[in-house]
């Protein structure tokens, strides 16, 4: 319907700023076989995805620490809520004076923005666990692995998901920013150079296509993986 | 007949960081192996505080618990009945089962299913299962992790009656067979008529024992008229205790 409607007001308003699917649609082919399509995409989610997994990896086992250890969340709250608020911006260009402007320096700058969120969503998870299930695990005498596995990652997956798909979103905008501001390729970069030259057919050329990556990733890998994991949450509803 | 353990009991003091006053003070008592007995008080008084210590699940309180002569804490586990099922939500009925007791087989953790009247349900969900299956799953965990050491905390709240006559039914022929020494914790007086060897009335803050009654009639040959009679003098005895 989308595609319909964009279509309708292209044929109404025709001019170069404004093309149409179709218009777009062809561009792409011809940029993904004679231009750099492929390598800035395979740049920039190779960029993303390691920003997310080391995101993901670092900000849980933080969130899990702040959750469970009181004293330790009292102590390191206020950095979380300064971690949130920093502007992300001011994290890329400190980093990238610091670093230089290097791969390095923009997935870890990626990082800086996206651990924070993280580690909110997981410590309030992690809070809200059950302590009847503690109580049962200690009746029942269940040693430590066992607890994580049956007990403690159940609890903690949901939040787990939902800090992916919040970060997954953030990290693509965030990727794309930082490329603008300074990188070698990628998408971002590549729509700085339309930018310059007023390309509009370049532009939504890579942006649909951005479109259909998250799409794939989301109906692909996502939601797959959240009915595997909160499958049972159905025998509730 | 393998029976179950001998339970000693002696509490000096146990107090909850913050609290001013004791929640249980000087409770001492012995539960010989194969005995039911049951702790009947009103509700917040310090019987599921209790059932904890014995469970090994709370070892900081003044005084000794232990279970054939070990501290309850390094003490095989019991089976514990709580007073919701308690059950993983995300495991299948039988999966709740094995995952206090990896030990055993699928086809073991069935049989227990199948004995408290649940053939058929082990791939089911706890959330697709009534609320009086799901206490019967739990009480088929309780069996399989220590059939000859039964908890049981109010295991019969917010259940119909009729429900309850089927797992109280379940619970008198469990221990009959393995001869559990069990404690079953309740404020419910006819529970204890029905079921005990020995009613012990808590009361008082902080918690104690206020009075105590063996019944020696067997539980199988008790009738519903001893079983009235029984409660009505538990329920004399309580009176007379709280008023006091």
């Amino acid at each position: 319907m989308l595609l319909v409607l964009w279509q309708v007001l292209a044929s109404l308003f025709p001019s170069r700023l404004f093309p149409s699917p179709i218009d777009v649609a062809g561009h792409i082919w011809v940029l993904a076989t004679t231009d750099k399509l492929v390598a800035d995409f395979a740049k920039t989610l190779w960029r993303s995805a390691v920003a997310f997994v080391l995101s993901m990896i670092i900000g849980s086992a933080i969130g899990i620490a702040l959750g469970r250890i009181r004293w330790l969340d009292r102590l390191f709250a206020g950095w979380v809520v300064v971690g949130l608020n920093l502007p992300s911006i001011v994290i890329a260009i400190v980093l990238y004076i610091w670093l230089g402007l290097s791969e390095f320096s923009l997935i870890l700058a990626v990082m800086c923005n996206k651990i924070p969120l993280v580690v909110t969503t997981i410590r309030e998870g992690v809070k809200s666990f059950s302590r009847d299930y503690d109580e049962l695990a200690d009746a029942f005498r269940m040693p430590f692995a066992r607890r994580l596995r049956l007990i403690l990652l159940p609890q903690l997956m949901p939040f787990v998901l939902a800090a992916a798909r919040t970060g997954l979103s953030l990290i693509w905008k965030i990727v794309l920013v930082f490329e603008v501001l300074g990188s070698d390729g990628g998408v971002g970069f590549r729509i700085n150079v339309f930018f310059q030259f007023f390309d509009m057919e370049g532009i939504l050329a890579y942006t649909v296509v951005f479109i259909a990556i998250v799409v794939v990733i989301e109906y692909g890998i996502m939601r797959p993986l959240e009915q595997k994991v909160s499958g049972w949450r159905r025998a509730r509803a | 007949m393998a029976q179950g353990p001998r339970v000693s009991i002696d509490i000096r003091e146990k107090r909850y960081a913050g609290r001013e006053a004791p929640v249980l003070r000087d409770l001492a008592f012995d539960i010989a192996p194969g005995a039911v007995v049951a702790l009947v008080g009103p509700s917040g008084i310090g019987k599921s505080t209790l059932l904890r210590i014995v469970a090994g699940v709370d070892s900081s309180f003044d005084g000794a618990v232990t279970i054939d002569g070990v501290p309850a804490h390094q003490a095989p586990p019991p089976g514990l009945v709580f007073q919701d099922s308690r059950l993983l939500p995300w495991l299948s009925a039988v999966n709740n089962i094995l995952a206090v007791r990896p030990d055993i087989s699928r086809d073991e953790a069935t049989h227990w299913l199948d004995r408290v009247g649940l053939a058929g349900q082990a791939d089911v969900l706890p959330d697709q299962l009534s609320g009086g299956m799901q206490r019967r799953v739990a009480l088929a965990r309780a069996l399989a992790v220590n059939p000859r050491f039964l908890l049981l905390d109010e295991p019969f709240v917010s259940l119909d009656r009729h429900l309850v006559g089927e797992i109280e039914a379940l619970f008198a022929a469990q221990i009959e067979s393995e001869g559990s020494t069990a404690i079953l914790v309740t404020h419910l007086i006819e529970d204890a008529a029905r079921l005990a060897d020995r009613a012990l009335l808590v009361g008082g803050r902080p918690a104690r024992i206020v009075a105590q009654r063996d019944i020696d009639i067997p539980r199988r040959d008790r009738t519903p008229e001893d079983v009235l009679h029984l409660s009505a003098e538990l329920g004399g005895m309580q009176a007379v205790t709280a008023a006091a």
